[in-house]
């Protein structure tokens, strides 16, 4: 593979926090090997505006090996950039060559307010999940793991949907910012195991009721979200989802909300 | 002070039974009095929450990341492993934990191992019951694989996402008692200080990471389930936030800390590629199943690997140790794959990488394929079709991260891989209870120095983790608390939580005021360098003087030249990791110390003046088996405490895997 430098011209929504409006700055980078990923482009950045004595661009982060799901900048119009199935932290230079300008957004959602430049409050997926995205089981008190054998299939179904890193690119991606994707998935993980089943009558009305809650918006079938998401969650999930969820009301479920 | 292990009396396989036949219980009514605080929500932390919320503890937890879900544990790759003998090849609970003995190179607790063992099956079912999707086979049970430096499958796995699963499990239970009031979760809030009251750790600072607010919080106990400390490097394989900081802050406080110098490197990762280069990245070590790694038998032979024949490759693993070839424990592999780049035999531009090759198990799997097709005249194109796609189940997720990362595609041309730090056997002293020498103060996961000796082996991590906090944690912890329901919450305007406060808010303010030249990153990768150089995969009293000696000058440095943008009461990573860099600091001189104390090499530590004549480690049982607990004195000065390990079941030989 043939390696090169470029210099690059970076578009970046800048904004101090929650409260104030934020705005794009340019930035001028140069030297950037073709071999760097893009997060590492960032940080020769931030130790220049260091070294200047300016303040560098806030962004979250941790793994740099896309499983974290703690990435999330919005590159040039998408999710996660340009590579399908694919993280920002995954991203590497060699996709941009000498001269390109690169912008860079905050993931935009009412339910994701931004605490600081590229850095947004996800934490609208953490109630997601308290209201149901579990197995009501205590530790100490299971059976034999191969007392009850699955279908390989099935349980190769459910890991796929388990595989959802909880980055928020679906909602990024989609104009009405819905979480659906997201909450199928989970639904999926649970639905498609025998583990999963005492407690599928409430679970997928608890968590989609929560997302409504968070001020996530509505699915509209456009698909945006499966084409970004980075860890390749189908939209058959959401049909899942939806039947899942239809099969809550039918029965008649004692689900919270349902009563009052 | 004597160090007192608390390893209770009796044969090794009833030891664990009798101490939970026998432990404290705290009743119902009084646990709800009952504040615990755990800091940490990797699997050691998700799963010590979530388990102690259920019995009824009220629980506080934080992480930094923005949410539990994040924490490193989510990286873990390979898998985890259990005695459950489902492959019947002979494995049993002593079987495991004579090979982690004898993986540690004879520097664990036989106690503390013999229980990780016994309880390893059931971490398994209750991962399954909370709807891990772990590999299956076709006939639907669970599936296997091996690690290295066993003999039997014991490794389950879900992919090459092991910890990702065990993690949304442990965190799912987590998020189930938030949801039920028994846990308070604080996301983004970096723990800064131990809180004593009495002799006793009461509670902690921590930071509100986004607004650089300062908080205190009450504990009856706290329990630091903070990862590892890899970091320290720079480079390793942890993510990038991973840091010792709630550990050294613990360590100061006055509890010891044990085999600071036990580091691990990975044989198997990707090897760096340049000076930005902000983290490495690990090629699971299940590929060691299937892949042979080689490198030429020419000295810098310059060939594509696919000019290079079969009988022009030195498979050096299989060739130095027959019995277990590709799958020897890591330091083995990562010394050998050393050895052959220094005496000039590496591949790649750096010439610091060796071939990890998947063409002749590509094959092998295609031509399985084909046969269970019923076409057995299938042709060779073709079983490399079917091969490429057995491969892909197993192990798709890291051959697409490696194509990523480097831009070569590994189901074509063997992967170039190279050492890397990765795991750190070495933290905080704790006895069988996995409390500290600081009493009410617990230390589970990575974040404590208990289980692996000086050589930890793979899927034993995650095995460690979830031990301690589904089924450890829950009876150790009563055992102490059952003393302590009169004790009522301690009120955080108590002068100890103000006097702790003000320590954090002066340290920070003296950062901030310093407003030297060099970036925080700077400094970071200069300490990294050191270390990497003077105390990473071989070591020697030469260059471990000059390290603590060139950290000590560092230090300083940083402390009048450090640049932190931004300010206080604002979100401010620069701060938050200048905070962190010096931690490593003071822990980068105290592992070389350890390192310098120990003459000899046994498991990840290896001091090149201690080796036999074909380039072994050499151990010397007579001096150096004990455990070293260093305590603070202050200001560069430790002191070294020694728990002498005792061997009533396992007796102690020369580690062979010839
Ligand atoms: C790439 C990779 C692959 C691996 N693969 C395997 C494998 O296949 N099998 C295996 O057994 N092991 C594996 N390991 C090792 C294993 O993943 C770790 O040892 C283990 O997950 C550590 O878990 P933990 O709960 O102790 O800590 P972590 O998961 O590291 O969690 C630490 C937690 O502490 C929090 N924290 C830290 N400091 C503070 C503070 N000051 N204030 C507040 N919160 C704080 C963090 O936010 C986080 O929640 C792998 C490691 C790596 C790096
Ligand atoms: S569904 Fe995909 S895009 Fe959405 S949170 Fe999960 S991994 Fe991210
Ligand atoms: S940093 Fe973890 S997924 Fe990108």
């Amino acid at each position: 593979m043939q390696h090169y430098n470029m210099n690059l011209t970076l578009k970046v929504w800048k904004q101090k926090n929650s409260k104030t409006k934020g705005a794009f700055e340019s930035y001028k980078v140069s030297n950037i090997s073709s071999e760097m990923s893009f997060l590492e482009m960032f940080d020769v950045l931030n130790e220049q505006l260091v070294s200047e004595g300016k303040e560098p661009i806030a962004f979250d982060h941790d793994c740099r090996e896309g499983i974290c799901g703690m990435c999330s900048m919005y590159i040039n119009g998408r999710a996660h950039g340009p590579w399908s199935q694919n993280t920002t932290c995954q991203l590497h230079m060699r996709e941009y060559k000498d001269g390109d300008t690169i912008v860079v957004e905050p993931w935009r959602a009412d339910a994701f307010p931004v605490i600081k430049d590229l850095v947004v409050d996800r934490s609208g997926f953490d109630r997601i999940i308290q209201a149901g995205g579990y197995i009501s089981v205590n530790t100490g008190n299971a059976q034999d793991a191969n007392a009850l054998p699955i279908d390989k299939q099935k349980a190769d179904e459910s890991f796929a949907a388990a595989s959802c890193i909880g980055c928020g690119a679906c909602v990024a991606a989609c104009p009405n910012a819905s979480a659906m994707l997201f909450v199928s998935a989970k639904v999926s993980h649970l639905a498609l195991l025998p583990q999963g089943d005492p407690e599928r009558k409430t679970r997928a009305f608890n968590m989609v009721n929560q997302m409504d809650t968070e001020g996530f918006g509505s699915c509209t079938n456009i698909g945006a979200c499966e084409a970004e998401c980075p860890k390749g969650i189908s939209l058959e999930n959401i049909a899942r989802l939806n039947r899942e969820y239809i099969g809550s009301m039918l029965s008649g479920s004692n689900a919270e909300g349902l009563t009052n | 002070m004597p160090l007192n292990s608390k390893i209770p009396a009796g044969p090794i396989d009833s030891k664990w039974k009798t101490y939970k036949a026998t432990c404290k219980l705290v009743n119902p009514a009084n646990k709800r009095q009952l504040e615990v605080i755990v800091v940490g929500t990797g699997l050691a932390g998700a799963s010590a929450a979530a388990s102690l919320g259920e019995m009824g503890y009220k629980v506080k937890a934080f992480c930094f990341q923005d949410s539990p879900r994040r924490a490193h544990s989510i990286a873990a790759q390979g898998g985890i492993n259990a005695a459950k003998n489902y492959q019947n090849d002979g494995d049993s609970t002593y079987r495991l934990f004579y090979d982690t003995i004898k993986g540690g190179d004879y520097r664990a607790r036989e106690g503390n191992v013999h229980r990780l063992a016994e309880v390893s099956a059931n971490i398994i079912d209750q991962c399954v019951a909370a709807g891990v999707p772990f590999a299956r086979e076709y006939g639907g049970l669970l599936s296997n694989r091996s690690f290295g430096g066993t003999q039997v499958q014991r490794t389950f796995y879900a992919a090459g996402q092991t910890g990702q699963q065990l993690l949304i499990g442990a965190y799912q239970g987590l998020e189930r008692q938030v949801s039920l009031g028994n846990v308070e979760m604080y996301s983004r809030h970096e723990m800064l200080e131990v809180v004593m009251v009495d002799g006793v750790a009461r509670g902690i600072i921590a930071r509100n990471l986004v607004t650089g607010e300062l908080e205190r919080h009450f504990g009856h106990a706290v329990l630091l389930c903070t990862g590892g400390y890899g970091n320290v490097f720079y480079l390793s394989t942890n993510a990038m936030g991973s840091n010792v900081t709630a550990a050294w802050k613990a360590h100061k406080k006055g509890a010891f800390f044990g085999n600071p110098c036990f580091t691990q490197i990975h044989p198997t990762c990707i090897p760096v590629s340049g000076d930005h280069q902000s983290k490495l990245t690990l090629m699971s070590e299940s590929l060691r199943n299937d892949g042979r790694i080689w490198v030429p038998k020419q000295k810098n032979d310059q060939r594509k690997p696919s000019e290079i024949k079969e009988e022009e490759r030195d498979y050096y693993l299989e060739r130095r140790y027959p019995a277990f070839g590709n799958l020897v424990p890591r330091d083995v592999a990562s010394r050998a794959a050393k050895e052959r780049c220094d005496a000039g035999y590496g591949v790649g531009s750096s010439k610091m990488a060796v071939y990890l090759d998947f063409g002749a198990a590509i094959e092998r799997y295609g031509k399985i394929e084909a046969n269970k097709q019923g076409k057995p005249n299938t042709s060779k194109e073709e079983i490399i079709v079917l091969g490429k796609g057995v491969v892909k189940e197993k192990y798709g997720n890291l051959f697409d991260m490696y194509e990523k990362i480097t831009g070569e595609n590994p189901y074509e041309m063997p992967m170039r891989i190279y050492p890397a730090v990765h795991y750190t056997m070495g933290g905080l002293w704790v006895d069988y209870e996995l409390m500290t020498t600081v009493p009410g103060l617990y230390a589970l996961g990575e974040a404590n120095f208990s289980d692996h000796g000086a050589n930890r082996l793979g899927a034993s991590a995650l095995m460690q983790g979830l031990a301690d906090g589904y089924f450890v944690i829950p009876y150790t912890l009563g055992n102490r608390l059952a003393d302590d329901i009169r004790t009522k919450a301690i009120p955080t305007d108590h002068p100890a939580f103000v006097a702790a406060e003000k320590e954090v808010s002066d340290r920070i303010n003296k950062l901030m005021s310093i407003k030297g030249k060099e970036s925080v990153e700077s400094f970071h990768k200069r300490l990294g360098k050191i270390m990497w150089e003077k105390c990473g995969m071989a070591r020697n009293a030469k260059g471990l003087n000059e390290a603590i000696q060139e950290i000590r000058e560092l230090r300083k440095e940083f402390w009048s030249n450090v640049r932190i943008p931004g300010d206080i009461e604002e979100f401010n990573p620069e701060l938050d990791k200048a905070g962190r860099v010096a931690d490593f600091i003071e822990l980068g001189e105290l592992m070389c110390l350890d390192a310098l104390n120990r003459n000899e090499s046994c498991g990840g530590h290896f001091r090149e003046e201690y080796q036999t004549e074909e380039g072994e480690a050499l151990r010397d049982d007579e001096k150096y088996m004990y455990v070293a607990a260093w305590e603070y004195k202050g200001d560069s000065n430790f002191e070294l405490h020694k728990e002498d390990l005792n061997y009533e079941v396992v007796h102690p030989s020369a580690r062979s895997y010839k």
